[in-house]
């Protein structure tokens, strides 16, 4: 078999120098080194061939599988608490509906056993290209074209995309931590530091084989949740080709604070629509001091999805997302609290 | 010359083994994993190969450098078109028990690539991912020619296929001028459908252990509904004799027609293991699954013209679908439309074209599963343009004669389907407007459809031993891949001989046992079974005649038709205190054991005179988000005639899986491929979508009460086709109701929905 080293990390600092160790090499690569945790998506690459590194870290001893009460009245997620104890967490179901909500609408019950917080952040792409090493994709392949321009195109990007790549996130979770302004803690061999949600990951631009801004000698140790977590009007609504074990084709992620029939806060993200969980400050402003009408909403998804383009198959994104976000509004403002 | 058997000597009344829902004989081996499959067979020298596809979908291979994989320790062999042994060389050496008309592929046979993912090498090596690790290093380049993959860019030079495969059967001759009728009826839907290539994708993925025994000689684990079919592929291709060769396929982790015809992994273990002389075991990946045959693209016109009465004027189903370059693949598509329903004039057209893919392979109802699905969303659109109930026109054109052949149905209880189909669904309770019922935010719709299948028999060969035990064992080279074999064999066997079911064994999956065809059509209950039922017949003589001669005449004057079989015993119907265990009986007559062959036939000159079917009416209710326009299916009635059930458990489950199978056709299925690559592209479980457990709603089969005395001495139709027929149909035509608009291409993604105006 391709071979590659293993070892397992009891530290973060242990983990940081096992990367360095084995010469990280550039971010973004098939033979970079990698940590592996869930394993749910990187097994499944490198049995493709899509990913090739030369060594693992295993970082599943080190201790960040906890969540515990973050600064400023806010939740941390550890890093290394899987998906599915995050989803039924108590403080996370009482405090952060939308997170349960966003993680349990993805994947399988398996899968999201197995799969970690940091490690969902990071997930690649589900585009078909990048998984078929008989194809051109510029994120697996750098340089080598985006056969999904002109080919088979029905789940990838009608926003943020690039003439280079048209691929999507593929994460619920994602979408529900951008749409509550999360930030991620990494650690790396310069020290600590904090990313607001929106920075971690990037649009394609030219350089499609970069998903995030984290560089490869960065570990995620956390990710904070800040206080406000639109327990009372929120929702998660996911339109897909079948009812579970399928990536969003369009989602939203909606939290709304209404005082006296007014909204005085208002995050909306979208998910499957572009190489990132999308938001637009504009669209949510639209919101702001208004009573929740269906007006608004409408204006609120225009307003989103300016500059919305298909590329044939995917066309129907730009209506369907147009009707999620209306939709997923307006359950959010009619929410009863339960 | 075989006599043909009399008329029908019935199955004993009930009160037997035959109807009762039993659970599966082989259920417990299955869920405690002691069942094992062609690729959990082992052997000390067992050898893996991983195959290597092609990234092209037409071309010539200029080069294969499998240097780099050779050079890795523990690669044994790379095998390719330029180091293969010699091959047979006629066509018909490489045909199988399934191949239509044409020259069927030829794994490493030359430089030729035809399709995309078409095997050109297999790296053999001492451990799977060694193989796998090593199958990357091969390299491979090619002089890509221009492909097309597209059918709808080739339609137009489709040709009219003859007789080119067992089973099919070209459209009849019209019947008066149908087109001129569709100009002057007075209610007209002319409409155009399309369905997408579809991939059979069992759960177990296609792979062969063959195990090189001392003497040279193969034993192949091989995943395949007939092993014979494989026995005899191996033996004409390798030019090997049938005694060199036994191949067993016992448990089957379903197949749905992918294992009608031998794959190439089988050819590839083979060719390694006969090479190397040591066990090979070669299994496909899932993307490899998307490498060989698979429900054929169709694009169909079904035109129809009624008298305001709903009675059909006219009838026009055209179709087209796609095939190789190198074989005919055909089905019956149109047929069925004929068949089903009377109108004054028909006019039924069916052709293929060429595109560079493999091979379509019959797939679960193959070409009903396609072609009704059109005339029944038809029939919907026309009862909408009489404003008349769907069922009521359906019934208004009903035939019990068939109108493609003149002939009557053997049996036809499709009314009764209706009836009791719609008194379990409610239909009387539907408000017929579309959009007029709702549920909270959801549009409902209440669709209907009738489905129909054949009632085929094939010859087939059964051997049975009555042991001074009372065990019987009863054997056949048929296959179970899920849907009950053993089980309903085993029912009927006992039933024969009045034994309890737990002293009968069924033995299947095994080229050396007696011959059946493949297995597939829904024929397996009815020419095993009956073979089953034959040979336990011609065992119960000989017990009978050794009862009646035994010493002290403990039967007294009773004759052989006065003789019961019942609880392991013989007893006088005359006087029921004269009774003997059947053990008795043998041990008294000095019958160690009582060993019978026996082959069954189907009654061809009854069967000559009519059409025999199995029919069903099928009734969905679907849940469509106003809002969005995503769907459920929410609630499936189906009702199914297929004459006597043998058991209503598996018989049950059939019809369950089929359903489920509907609603993934209706709205999941779909093979997306890139035309500019030629390939398929959602080629994993992850995209290429089948349902999931919240995709299915409530569903209820109804067996429908139906005899039948000329389809064979069981009186059994066979279930394993007729559960899918028109289940995609009537998901369509509730989506219609719920929402008012009509999707005629498959499957009915939100995509679709939306851009025909929906919800």
């Amino acid at each position: 078999m391709r071979s590659f080293s293993y070892s397992r990390a009891d530290s973060v600092d242990q983990a940081l120098l096992g990367i360095a160790a084995n010469g990280h090499g550039p971010a973004g690569t098939a033979a970079a080194v990698r940590f592996i945790a869930g394993g749910t998506n990187l097994l499944d690459l490198m049995k493709a061939d899509v990913l090739r590194p030369s060594a693992l870290v295993d970082i599943n001893p080190l201790p960040l599988a906890r969540i515990e009460d973050g600064p400023d009245g806010g939740l941390r997620l550890g890093a290394l608490v899987t998906n599915a104890d995050t989803a039924y967490d108590d403080r996370v179901q009482a405090r952060y509906p939308l997170v349960s909500r966003a993680i349990l609408a993805g994947a399988s019950p398996q899968l999201r056993n197995m799969a970690s917080n940091g490690g969902n952040l990071l997930q690649r792409t589900r585009c078909y290209y990048f998984y078929d090493t008989a194809t051109p994709c510029n994120k697996r392949t750098p340089g080598s074209g985006c056969a999904a321009l002109t080919g088979v195109n029905r789940i990838h990007a009608i926003l943020g995309a690039s003439e280079h790549c048209i691929a999507v996130h593929p994460s619920d979770f994602c979408v529900a931590l951008a749409a509550l302004d999360a930030v991620v803690q990494v650690r790396g061999s310069d020290g600590e530091r904090s990313i607001p949600f929106a920075d971690v990951h990037r649009l394609p631009g030219d350089t499609p084989h970069i998903d995030t801004c984290l560089n490869a000698d960065e570990i995620i140790t956390a990710i904070d949740l800040p206080r406000q977590g639109f327990a009372r009007h929120f929702t998660y609504l996911k339109a897909r080709d079948r009812t579970s074990y399928a990536f969003a084709l369009v989602s939203a992620a909606v939290g709304l604070e209404i005082e006296a029939g007014t909204v005085r806060t208002a995050r909306v993200a979208l998910g499957g629509v572009a190489h990132k969980p999308w938001r637009d400050p504009a669209a949510e402003a639209l919101l702001v001091g208004k009573p929740p009408t269906a007006e608004t909403f409408a204006a609120v998804a225009d307003v989103l999805l300016q500059g919305a383009r298909g590329y044939g198959h995917n066309d129907f994104k730009i209506e369907l997302a147009r009707r999620v976000v209306v939709r997923a509004l307006r359950d959010a403002a009619e929410r009863e609290p339960s | 010359m075989i006599a043909f058997p009399s008329f029908p000597d019935r199955l004993e009344t009930p009160g037997g083994q035959i109807g009762r829902p039993v659970n599966r004989v082989d259920g417990r081996l299955k869920v405690t994993g002691a069942a094992r499959y062609a690729a959990e067979h082992t052997a000390p020298d067992l050898a893996h190969g991983y195959i290597v596809s092609s990234a092209i979908a037409k071309g010539r291979i200029t080069r294969i450098d499998t240097s780099a994989a050779l050079a890795l320790p523990g690669v044994l062999a790379v095998f390719t078109h330029e180091n293969r042994p010699d091959l047979a060389w006629f066509d018909r050496k490489w045909k199988d028990e399934d191949s239509p008309k044409g020259s069927p592929f030829r794994p490493l046979y030359d430089a030729t690539i035809s399709h995309s993912f078409q095997p050109v090498a297999l790296v053999v090596a001492e451990s799977f991912e060694l193989a796998r690790y090593a199958a990357r290093l091969v390299k491979v380049d090619y002089a890509a020619e221009p492909h097309q993959t597209d059918l709808a860019a080739v339609h137009r030079d489709a040709f009219a296929p003859s007789k080119d495969k067992g089973g099919f059967q070209p459209p009849p001759r019209p019947r008066g001028d149908a087109d001129r009728a569709l100009v002057e009826a007075e209610v007209t839907v002319d409409c155009h459908y399309s369905q997408p290539a579809e991939y059979h994708n069992p759960m177990e993925m296609h792979a062969s252990t063959v195990l090189y025994n001392d003497d040279g000689t193969l034993t192949i684990h091989d995943k395949i509904q007939g092993a014979s079919n494989s026995q005899t592929y191996v033996c004409n291709v390798f030019n090997l004799p049938k005694s060199a060769v036994r191949v067993c396929s016992p448990f089957v982790g379903g197949a749905f027609g992918s294992g009608l015809r031998p794959q190439h992994q089988l050819f590839m273990a083979v060719l390694a293991a006969t090479q190397l002389k040591r066990s090979v075991r070669v299994e496909l990946s899932r993307p490899q699954m998307f490498s060989f045959g698979h429900r054929p693209r169709s694009l169909q016109r079904v035109a129809l013209g009624a008298h305001r009465d709903g009675r059909l004027r006219t009838l026009i189903h055209e179709a087209v679908q796609e095939t190789s370059q190198f074989e005919n693949y055909v089905e019956i598509v149109v047929n069925w439309s004929g068949q089903q329903y009377k109108a004054d004039t028909t006019r039924l057209d069916y052709r293929l074209a060429r595109l560079d893919v493999y091979t379509p392979l019959d797939q679960r109802a193959p070409g009903a599963a396609t072609g009704v699905n059109a005339i029944e969303m038809a029939m919907d659109e026309l009862a909408y343009a009489l404003e008349m109930d769907p069922i009521a026109l359906r019934l208004k054109n009903h035939t019990d004669i068939d109108p493609n052949t003149g002939r009557p149905f053997s049996s036809k209880e499709l009314r009764a389907c209706f009836a009791q189909g719609a008194e379990r669904f409610g239909w009387s309770r539907r408000n017929p407007v579309p959009r007029s019922m709702r549920q909270g935010r959801d549009l409902v719709g209440w669709g209907v459809a009738a489905g129909v299948w054949d009632a085929m028999q094939g010859q087939a060969e059964a051997r049975a031993v009555l042991g001074l035990d009372g065990s019987l064992m009863v054997a056949s080279a048929t296959a179970d891949i899920g849907t009950g074999t053993y089980t309903v064999m085993s029912q009927i066997a006992a039933d024969v001989l009045g034994l309890p079911l737990e002293q009968v064994r069924f033995r299947l999956g095994d080229s050396a046992l007696p011959t059946a065809p493949i297995e597939g059509g829904s024929w397996t209950v009815s020419s095993v079974g009956s073979a089953v039922k034959a040979v336990c017949d011609k065992v119960r003589d000989r017990l009978a005649r050794a009862a009646l001669t035994l010493e002290g005449r403990p039967f007294g004057t009773a004759t052989a038709d006065d003789l019961l079989f019942t609880d392991g015993c013989i007893q006088s119907r005359i006087d029921p205190a004269q009774r003997l265990p059947l053990t008795e009986v043998m041990r008294e007559a000095g019958l160690f054991a009582i060993e019978e062959t026996a082959r069954s036939l189907p009654y061809l000159l009854q069967r000559a005179r009519h059409t025999l079917g199995t029919h069903s009416a099928i009734f969905a209710e679907v849940r469509v988000d106003a809002d969005l326009g995503t769907v459920r299916v929410s609630r499936i009635v189906s009702a199914v005639a297929a004459g006597r059930i043998i058991n209503p458990k598996t018989a049950g489950s059939q019809i369950l899986g089929a359903a489920v199978w509907g609603i993934g056709m209706a709205l999941e299925e779909e093979a997306l491929t890139d035309h500019r690559l030629g390939r398929v592209m959602n080629h994993d479980l992850a995209e290429y979508h089948v349902p999931v457990n919240p995709d299915v709603g409530t569903i209820d089969v109804i067996f429908v009460d139906e005899e039948d005395r000329v389809v064979n001495p069981l009186g059994a139709k066979g279930v394993g086709e007729i559960g899918i027929v028109g289940v995609a149909a009537a998901i369509g035509n509730a989506i219609f109701h719920a929402t008012g608009v009509r999707v005629r291409e498959l499957p009915f993604t939100v995509d679709k929905i939306l851009a025909a105006g929906g919800p």
